[in-house]
């Protein structure tokens, strides 16, 4: 009885209830949505994981990269129970994929696992399996190939037979999986690499998931917004009939708990509804999410999406968090209500001079939390942390702040209906200024988003320019063939530079060390952040290492200090070069020095400079019998370059549209509900003469001014954020700092999207206004007390 | 006899779990088949015969140690071939699995270790002869001249347990059926197998409890073939006994539609009598609980021929070798009207 009549109030207001359920859902679905990608990319990490290793078991490794084959057999006769691993990359056709070769027999659990149901036999003689997926990307299979899901995506399984094969690696293996205790002391010129492949990932890519969450948890805070002035608002209207229904003798616990009864039944519809959309969301995501964690780090994920129950109930949970969140307030006001208390709900819009000033104190001392964490804090989540601080009290900050404009603007007023709009907008923002933080926040987000993008661009367009100077590079199929495509092309083209790596831990980190040739190419175009004097020079007499920008700032290693590489001790760094979207860790040593500390590392491209390319492509390709896949000239490089850029940042810019329309919606939410009681205000008005068209255009004015200066506060805010981004997040994340770059053109788009955003909000109720005739006003008069 | 496991079949040719136990059933298409009336020659048959689909070193052994508590220890090699031939790297078609056990009173361990051909992991060489796995191994310790099983070094380590032993023969080698030719069910299919079954042996037990020294007595079988099993034969059980008066008796029987059996009576200077089927019979006394099966831990072996009629009980009723391919194993004790100690194999169970 109690619950019918609360319920009834939707009835009539079914605008606000839309909003209500709108909102929870959105949050609920962008929230979801994202914890979906993240579980589906780390239970792809996993499959990878447990694929080559048990449970993050360790690997015995070369510093050379690879070993010969008999320290296997020496090894177990040892009783060292390992297993060899044969691993690489494979062209086939248009993609490349990564070849694992394993020993069945005496591979880990996980990895026999996969191939549960397959036939030794078949294995042995050249068989292999595949993701589905991976399978589905061949037309001519590089072998017989089975599907299994326990193989990571881009990977396929084979024999280590076949893969030496494949790999023209015969009689080598690429490391040895301990699959029993480690040795000690380890043998002779092996070293234990102990995180796992899957390990590796996880680490690299936990910044992009955790910037992923962080996106997903703002999103979710401003649905709350939402829900929360839906609510609130709803409470306001009902106040009536709270007290009617406790004058009848409805006790305040049944009271309270109807109305907690409404907030969970509410919470349980959005919740499912927003599974679903966070669902589909996901899935419309992920395909991109998948490329990008391919591009940047390599990571096997996927792209069709999994359902998992655990998620789907997290989601709900969260559904519930966020409404027992935004109508706590309202349930305990309820709660604290005495029997008789008069109807008002403007006193509830009134009581805002000693509430501004808390939100004053709040901001502030955010605002002091976010510069200490400047200060002192360190880490991706002290950066993250950083962040919510400075956009919250940027948020607190955003309805004091617009009451003083608005104060300014109505000083400078001196016509009557202006010096009456000024003061009515200042009356009303208490009302408006949950969803103008909303706003405020998705301005700010996208301003600071956007920014660090477009700054990261602009830098790595000019990176790539330098970087990619050779004309071409090739691929060799195998060592041999390295050797004779370099004797072959010497006396053909301008310069041959091969490229050989070793994988190697520098600093504790993983990642490899390049052989460079000194030559021009490099002397006149390579680019470096840091270096000494003559620091080519130097290079070229053995004095020292170039290292990547993501082994200087994660190590603290710049010019003047010294790194240590595998088999040659400490030497100096001598420079630091940018090498943006790589994960991993580099250092650089010239050619010679290169090849007496590993000996026998293979090339694994060379880099052509040809005056005449197309004469040296024709001749690789017809009188060497050079394979056209094995080529990659330069615009290609650089095409694919910026493709794996611009995936990486796709799904932060659809998760920016997504804020904003989410704030835009608050915005239409509050606006419509506002409507109905502003009716008392604007009637006096209608009465003096203003026409429904004037008031309705005034309402409409009042939107736009609102949104430009919510947009002029999100500006500073905004290039804030960017910097945060820039200067620590990235820092944090990938390893590398990106000078901050203003784009003003951006920002004017951008206005003109929060216009419109708050012209689509602010329509209806105004159209409502003027089409709807005196009849609404005058009932005012009507009904007034 | 000893048609004893071979597993690593099972593991990847699921059409073979139809076909009698761990894919010994199997057709012996392409294989080469034991012949009767082929002479065995050695050392050249103590090494691996690739050609054949099967075969196994397996070694096992009686213990006391100086406080006269018993012991088993067990030390297997089995090949199995995916193509009758040996090539070399990891193009070899034979695979080779390791099994190790070690039975106390109460306590049981066993481990495994499985490998390729053809990269040195494991294999068997006949001159000199080494039969091995990753650290374990079963080496030739005898003089020249001597035959090469007549003194032997064995060892091997589990993650909880490990042995080392030295063995001596004081006897000969033993051939069974028609001199190595064993016939395994009424149908015909067959296997070579010969055993050396007079070993003394002396060696270290590596418990968790610390080290014991045992000495004792071994019997080796040797065995290959291409299809030893009928293909409606789902188990065996099989012993091998040594007798307190120096002769010993290795009976076993073949689970099928019918009960086939058969055995070897050797006396102490190692003259072979074959048993034909039907001969001995096969009663089981008592069952234990293991690994949550019902299995038939003591026996009654009758030889009605000779009235003789021996009971077997186990060191440890526990003896089950929990692993890839599970199965019963280990020592007993003999009475009735002749008193020994022997090992009992069961599987199928």
């Amino acid at each position: 009885m109690t619950l019918t009549a609360l319920l009834s109030h939707w009835l009539r207001n079914k605008v606000q209830l839309a909003m209500l359920l709108a909102g929870l859902t959105l949050a609920t679905a962008l929230w979801s949505g994202v914890q979906a990608l993240n579980a589906q990319a780390r239970g792809a990490y996993a499959t990878a994981a447990a694929l080559v290793s048990e449970d993050g078991a360790s690997r015995l490794v070369a510093p050379s990269g690879q070993m010969d084959q008999a320290r296997f057999a020496e090894l177990r006769a040892q009783g060292v129970l390992v297993s060899p691993v044969v691993e690489g990359r494979l062209a086939v056709a248009e993609t490349r994929v990564t070849l694992l070769g394993i020993e069945p027999l005496t591979a880990p659990q996980g990895t026999a696992a996969a191939l549960a149901d397959g036939d030794l036999q078949a294995f042995f003689a050249g068989a292999g399996f595949a993701h589905p997926e991976t399978l589905a990307e061949f037309s001519a299979p590089p072998m017989p190939l089975s599907p299994s899901n326990a193989v990571p995506v881009g990977t396929l399984l084979v024999d280590i037979g076949t893969a030496q094969r494949f790999l023209g690696m015969e009689g080598q293996i690429s490391h040895l999986l301990l699959t029993g205790p480690a040795p000690d002391p380890l043998p002779d010129g092996l070293q234990l690499a102990q995180a796992s492949e899957g390990a590796e990932l996880e680490g690299l890519t936990d910044s992009f998931h955790l910037n992923l969450t962080a996106f997903g948890a703002l999103a979710f805070a401003v649905g709350l917004f939402i829900v929360h002035s839906a609510v609130g608002l709803a409470f306001e209207q009902r106040r009536g009939l709270f007290r009617t229904l406790r004058s009848l003798g409805v006790p305040l616990r049944s009271l309270t708990l109807a109305l907690a009864f409404e907030l969970v039944l509410m919470a349980f519809v959005a919740g499912l509804a927003g599974l679903a959309l966070g669902y589909v969301l996901a899935a419309a995501l992920l395909p991109d999410v998948a490329a990008t964690l391919r591009g940047l780090y390599g990571a096997p994920v996927p792209g069709s999406l999994q359902f998992s129950p655990v998620w789907a109930l997290a989601g709900l949970a969260m559904a519930f968090a966020g409404a027992v969140l935004a109508g706590g307030q309202a349930l305990w006001r309820l709660w604290h209500m005495p029997v008789l208390a008069p109807a008002q709900p403007r006193a509830w819009a009134m009581a805002t001079g000693r509430a501004m000033r808390w939100q004053v104190a709040g901001a502030l001392a955010l605002g002091g939390v976010a510069v200490a964490l400047a200060w002192f804090g360190s880490g991706l989540f002290a950066g993250f942390a950083l962040l919510a601080a400075a956009l919250l009290s940027a948020a607190l900050l955003t309805p004091p702040v617009l009451a003083l404009g608005l104060r300014g603007a109505a000083r400078l007023a001196q016509a009557p209906v202006a010096q009456w709009f000024w003061a009515d907008s200042r009356q009303n923002l208490p009302r408006l200024s949950l969803a103008l933080m909303a706003l405020m926040l998705a301005l700010a987000a996208n301003i600071g988003v956007g920014t660090m993008v477009a700054s990261f661009r602009a830098t790595f367009i000019g990176w790539l320019d330098q970087r990619l100077v050779a004309e071409f590079t090739i691929t060799p199929r195998d060592a041999a063939q390295a050797v004779a495509l370099e004797a072959f092309l010497a006396p053909r083209v301008n310069a041959v530079l091969p490229l050989r790596r070793v994988d190697a831990t520098l600093a504790g980190f993983p990642g490899a060390v390049f052989a460079m040739r000194d030559h021009a190419t490099f002397r006149d175009n390579w680019p470096l952040i840091a270096d000494v004097p003559d620091v080519w020079d130097r290079l070229a007499a053995e004095d020292g290492a170039l290292i990547n920008e993501q082994l200087a700032r994660r190590a603290n290693l710049w010019p003047g200090d010294s790194v240590l590489l595998p088999g040659a001790g400490s030497v100096p760094v001598l420079g630091v070069y940018p090498d943006y979207g790589n994960p991993l860790t580099q250092a650089i040593v010239t050619e010679g020095w290169f090849d007496r500390l590993y000996p026998g590392t293979p090339t694994r491209q060379l880099a052509i400079r040809t005056d005449d390319p197309s004469a040296t492509r024709a001749a690789l390709l017809d009188e060497f019998g050079l394979s056209a896949q094995a080529i990659t000239d330069q615009a290609q490089a650089k095409a694919i370059s910026m493709a794996i850029f611009e995936r990486t940042f796709l799904i932060t810019g659809a998760l920016n549209v997504l804020t904003l329309s989410v704030a835009a919606l608050a915005l239409f939410a509050t606006l419509v509900t506002l409507s109905g009681l502003r009716l008392v205000q604007l009637a006096p008005l209608w009465a003096m003469g203003l026409t429904l068209r004037q008031l309705a255009g005034l309402e409409l004015a009042r939107a736009l001014v609102l949104a430009g200066l919510t947009m002029v506060l999100a500006l500073p805010v905004g290039l804030m954020l960017a910097q945060v981004l820039l200067a620590v997040i990235n820092v944090q994340a990938f390893g590398w700092r990106l000078p901050l770059q203003v784009f003003p053109a951006d920002w004017a788009q951008l206005a003109l999207w929060a216009g419109l955003a708050m012209i689509a909000a602010a329509a209806w109720p105004a159209w409502r206004l003027w089409r709807g005739g005196g009849g609404p006003l005058l009932r005012v008069f009507a009904y007034e007390r | 006899m000893n048609v004893k496991v071979f597993l690593v079949l099972l593991l990847w040719a699921p059409t073979a779990l139809a076909q009698g136990f761990a894919g010994l059933g199997t057709d012996a298409t392409g294989f080469a088949v034991p012949e009767r009336g082929r002479a065995l020659q050695f050392p050249r048959d103590h090494g691996a015969h690739p050609a054949y689909r099967i075969e196994w070193w397996y070694l096992t052994m009686t213990l006391q140690g100086a406080d006269g508590r018993d012991y088993g220890a067990q030390w297997t090699l089995f090949r199995s071939a995916l193509a009758p031939e040996e090539r070399t790297g990891w193009d070899s078609p034979q695979v080779w699995m390791g099994h190790a056990g070690l039975t106390t009173p109460d306590a049981h361990f066993a481990a495994e270790r499985f490998g390729r051909g053809g990269v040195g992991q494991a294999g068997a060489e006949a001159a000199p002869f080494r039969a091995y796995i990753d650290d374990w191994h079963m080496t030739s310790t005898a003089s020249t001249g001597a035959d090469a099983l007549s003194a032997l070094k064995v060892e091997a380590t589990g993650p909880d347990f490990g042995y080392s032993f030295e063995l001596t023969a004081e006897g000969p080698l033993v051939f069974h059926g028609e001199n190595g030719y064993s016939i395994k069910s009424a149908a015909g299919q067959a296997s070579y197998y010969y055993s050396q079954p007079f070993y003394t042996v002396t060696g270290t037990l590596d418990l968790p409890t610390g080290p014991v020294e045992v000495t004792g007595q071994g019997w080796l079988d040797r065995e290959w073939s291409s299809q030893p099993l009928a293909s409606d034969q789902q188990g065996w059980d099989w012993v091998s006994i040594t007798l307190d008066d120096g002769h010993r008796l290795m009976g076993f029987q073949l689970r099928g539609a019918d009960i086939f059996t058969a055995g070897t009576w050797i006396t102490p200077d190692g003259t072979a009598t074959a048993l034909p089927d039907g001969a001995l019979r096969f009663t089981p006394l008592g069952t234990a609980q293991v690994a949550g099966r019902t299995v038939p831990v003591r026996w009654q072996i009758d030889w009605p021929a000779r009235d003789m009629r021996l009971v077997t009980e186990p060191v440890n009723p526990q003896a089950w070798m929990d692993l890839t391919v599970s199965y019963w194993e280990g020592p007993i004790r003999v009475s009735g009207t002749h008193t020994g100690r022997g090992y009992l194999e069961m599987t199928g169970y």
